[in-house]
């Protein structure tokens, strides 16, 4: 459950596991938060590869993930969107941000 | 007509940690009418923003009590109602809009625009100081004799 945070050649990869909610997204943030503002990479990456379940909680984590990337002069990608919360990304209409990348080769 | 073939009524504290247990309880009592995955993965996450804007802006001051009921139709239909007596919405029209929002910066203020595109009905009512009631409405497609058809 929750954040696995490791570095790769490009910056920084949060995979996140379990739900997003309201209730999870607080410390998801603040590990990814914490972890960021440290080394403050080019690249942040989240992985949304094991996430089960997600609510509009998920959109305000990567919303406050990009303009901490973007303050940081760095990049957001968000990674491995599953299919099962594709309707919720697409409703945000964040997907014109071009950060996204989804696992189902439909999209 | 369409007759109630079951009902179910919950109660819980305002307590972020009950928003799973929400969106849990409530897809256990639709499963009953065998839902596909997409439909309880919708109604899930259409309950889960209604608890949880109980908890993060009607008790935004102190913990209160958010009570859940579900009814289900014999044509398939199932009502969510998910009330509370918290400071209640001085405008509904404007709250319902997509990305209004009073929440700061971690809300994006899209819990309305969710319940209304995953959901076929939604219905808010609220009094300023008594409380807010959001009534969804879902029709699950009927699939076998567990759904009344
Ligand atoms: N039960 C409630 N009691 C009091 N105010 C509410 C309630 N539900 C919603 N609101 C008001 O309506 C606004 C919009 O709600 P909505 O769920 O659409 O967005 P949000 O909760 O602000 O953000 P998000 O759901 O994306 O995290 C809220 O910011 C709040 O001001
Ligand atoms: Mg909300």
């Amino acid at each position: 459950m929750g954040v696995n945070i490791s570095e790769d050649f490009e910056g920084v990869v949060a995979a996140l596991e379990g739900d997003i909610d309201h209730h999870t997204a607080r410390d998801m943030r603040e590990l990814i938060d914490s972890y960021v503002s440290k080394v403050a990479p080019k690249m942040l990456k989240i992985d949304f590869g094991k996430i089960q379940f997600m609510d509009s909680s998920g959109i305000g984590l990567i919303m406050g993930r990009y303009k901490l990337m973007c303050s940081l002069k760095g990049e957001l990608k968000v990674i491995n969107i599953p299919k099962r919360i594709e309707k919720m990304v697409k409703l945000s209409g964040l997907t014109k941000l071009g950060i996204f990348n989804y696992c189902s080769k439909t999209t | 007509m369409n007759n109630i073939i079951n009902e179910m009524s919950v109660n819980f504290l305002s307590k972020s940690c009950n928003e799973s247990f929400a969106r849990t309880v409530v897809a256990a009592f639709v499963s009953q009418m065998d839902p596909t995955i997409d439909e309880i993965s919708d109604i899930k996450t259409a309950v889960s923003e209604a608890v949880t804007n109980s908890i993060v802006h009607a008790y935004k001051s102190g913990i209160g009590v958010i009570y859940i009921s579900a009814k289900m139709y014999d044509n398939g239909k199932v009502i969510i109602k998910i009330r509370d007596k918290g400071c209640g919405i001085e405008d509904v029209e404007q709250a319902m809009q997509p990305l209004f929002t009073t929440g700061g910066s971690d809300r994006s203020g899209l819990g309305f625009a969710v319940m209304q595109s995953f959901m076929d009905k939604i219905k808010v009512s609220s009094k300023v100081g008594k409380g807010t009631s959001v009534t969804l409405e879902r029709h699950i497609i009927c699939r076998s004799r567990a759904n009344g058809c």
